[in-house]
């Protein structure tokens, strides 16, 4: 297995399938693990890091997970590389670009992911699109209990799972659902979705990009609070509650663009098409931007029976080549795709060797051109 | 400097992206990043909010309570000193946690919403008597509370079931 196979494709998770899925990017769960008997990493000399990695390693590639895995040894794999699994969502920033030897454990399919020597000695993650946190808990529960048969974790009776940083102590789990926004954004209300979040204690980021937050109308939010409160119940929370309600709330905001702001949405869509489709030399913060109008216009168009010119142009677009068969031509998949594989890392890693900005910047306008004016 | 998207306003937000090396500049105004879609943070990161912390708090008696001089104790398991945590906001061992209790109780109040109890799963390999000791922090958090709101009639209930569950760890303890 190489990365050059995922790059050249899109992750599961992103492909804009799920409960949800228009609104709904993905679900996540991770859980920070530590194992009893050894000093957390701030305290561990290489060597010690080395015998932690090998023990995990091993525990790991052992585990009957239904599907293909593969190790990688971060620290020794190229910068590209790295920046590629982050834009991946498959190891933290932070793993890639740490001290010390640290590894990663991926299923081929992308839905479970290992760090190994990160901030904790084991970090685990389930993935999957669309709202599906109770299936990763199910899921997630069950690779824990397997990897717990095989090693002692540290816990305290007070605290629950011992973490090397306070805030993650107790369950340790982090469950993060990622969305997409872009009506809230326009009709100008996200600073209210920002304030919500906060008095419940929860975190917003955004999802693509660095050093901004919230490229693409992306918006991750996960729960802050990891001690007192049980799995289920704050994953019971998520599912039934908090996103619910903010998927409620993006629909109301698309709503309003269709029965009061038509023009609104009617420029953002016909400017993101005029741009991708002629456009040289493009950004990627940029192509982040106007590809989320699009899959704004897909969307309405295809859930909520959006018409207007621009969205007709729009829609006509991606039911060519065959009327019967909307998935022909532009679509929702293809979009995400573009999203994807436009990114910095995912873009060299397709192109073979690393580019400079301007050379970048040219080659995603051509991608991005090449898949709107002919489908993909 | 001037905005490089409006060339009118003041760049107020610097955006960098490295990758591979290279570096790529942007500095915008608030207003056409608003535009952009380019939020500007709203809140403090999770891993952040520790380190805020520390430095909005910078003395020991403020950050870890009054009274507390812990400045000298140090972990024996891995010589972790309350010093170093406030530089690198995260603890050297599981130990430390013990060691460090009673200072770091404060800051985990605060980190974790009020929180200072554990609740959910617990390890299936944890022995008898960590499993009691857990039921017994509940009980006694359980009873705390329930003295705050002064239903004194659950609270008696709660006490009777602590000294059983006391009487019963220590008779189990005999037995070992
Ligand atoms: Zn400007
Ligand atoms: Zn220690």
């Amino acid at each position: 297995m190489k990365l050059t196979d995922l790059s050249n494709d899109i992750n599961e998770w992103f492909s804009g399938s799920g409960p949800l899925a228009d609104i709904v990017i993905s679900s996540r769960i991770r859980l920070a693990r530590n194992l009893a008997g050894y000093k957390f990493l701030s305290r561990c000399s290489n060597a010690e890091k080395s015998q932690l990695l090998k023990k995990l390693r091993d525990v790991l590639m052992s585990l009957e997970l239904g599907e293909k895995v593969f190790y990688i040894s971060v620290d020794r794999a190229p910068v590209l590389n790295r920046h590629f699994l982050v834009e991946r969502h498959l190891i933290s920033r932070h793993h890639a670009f740490g001290k010390g030897p640290r590894g990663a454990v991926i299923a081929e399919k992308e839905f479970f992911t290992a760090m190994i020597n990160e901030e904790d000695h084991l970090r685990i993650q389930v993935l999957k699109g669309g709202l599906q946190l109770s299936k990763c808990a199910e899921q997630i529960n069950h690779i824990d209990d397997m990897i717990e048969q095989k090693v002692s974790y540290a816990f305290s009776p007070r605290y629950g799972y011992l973490t090397a940083c306070p805030t993650n102590l107790g369950t340790a789990i982090r469950v993060s659902v990622m969305l997409h926004l872009p009506a809230l954004k326009i009709t100008g209300q996200i600073e209210k979705f920002f304030n919500a979040a906060k008095d419940m204690n929860l975190a917003v980021r955004g999802l693509f990009g660095e050093g901004t937050e919230a490229a693409g109308d992306f918006y991750q939010i996960s729960n802050q609070v990891t001690l007192g409160i049980s799995e289920s119940d704050i994953i019971t929370q998520f599912e039934n509650v908090i996103i619910p309600e903010i998927v409620d709330y993006e629909n109301a905001a698309r709503n309003q663009l269709l029965s009061e702001q038509m023009d609104l949405l009617d420029d953002k869509i016909s400017r993101a098409m005029a741009l991708l489709r002629n456009a040289h030399l493009i950004s990627s913060q940029e192509a982040l931007f106007l590809l989320s109008h699009l899959r704004l216009g897909l969307n309405m168009c295809e859930n909520m029976g959006a018409s207007s010119p621009v969205i007709d142009t729009l829609c006509k677009h991606t039911r060519q080549g065959n009327k019967a068969d909307k998935r022909q031509g532009i679509s929702i998949a293809t979009i995400n795709r573009l999203f994807m594989l436009t990114l910095p890392a995912h873009l060299q890693l397709n192109y073979g060797k690393s580019l400079d900005a301007t050379h970048r910047d040219a080659l995603r306008a051509q991608i991005i051109r090449s898949a709107l004016n002919q489908g993909l | 400097m001037q905005c490089q998207i409006c060339n009118k306003n003041d760049a107020t937000i610097h955006l960098t992206e490295i990758v591979d090396g290279v570096r790529s500049e942007m500095h915008i105004c608030e207003n056409c990043a608003q535009d952009q879609g380019i939020a500007v943070k709203s809140q403090i990161p999770l891993n952040e909010l520790l380190s805020s912390l520390l430095a909005v708090q910078p003395t020991d008696e403020e950050l870890f309570g009054p009274s507390e001089k812990m400045t000298s104790t140090s972990c024996s398991n891995c010589g972790f000193t309350l010093d170093q945590f406030r530089k690198e906001a995260v603890l050297g061992c599981p130990y430390d946690y013990e060691v460090f209790e009673k200072p770091l109780r404060r800051l985990i109040k605060k980190a974790q919403n009020g929180k200072t109890t554990h609740c959910g799963k617990v390890p299936s390999k944890t022995s008898v008597g960590t499993k009691k000791q857990m039921k017994l922090i509940t009980l006694k958090q359980r009873l705390d509370e329930a003295l705050q709101t002064e239903d004194y009639e659950l609270a008696a209930k709660l006490r009777d079931k602590i000294k059983k569950c006391e009487t019963q760890s220590k008779t189990t303890d005999k037995k070992i």
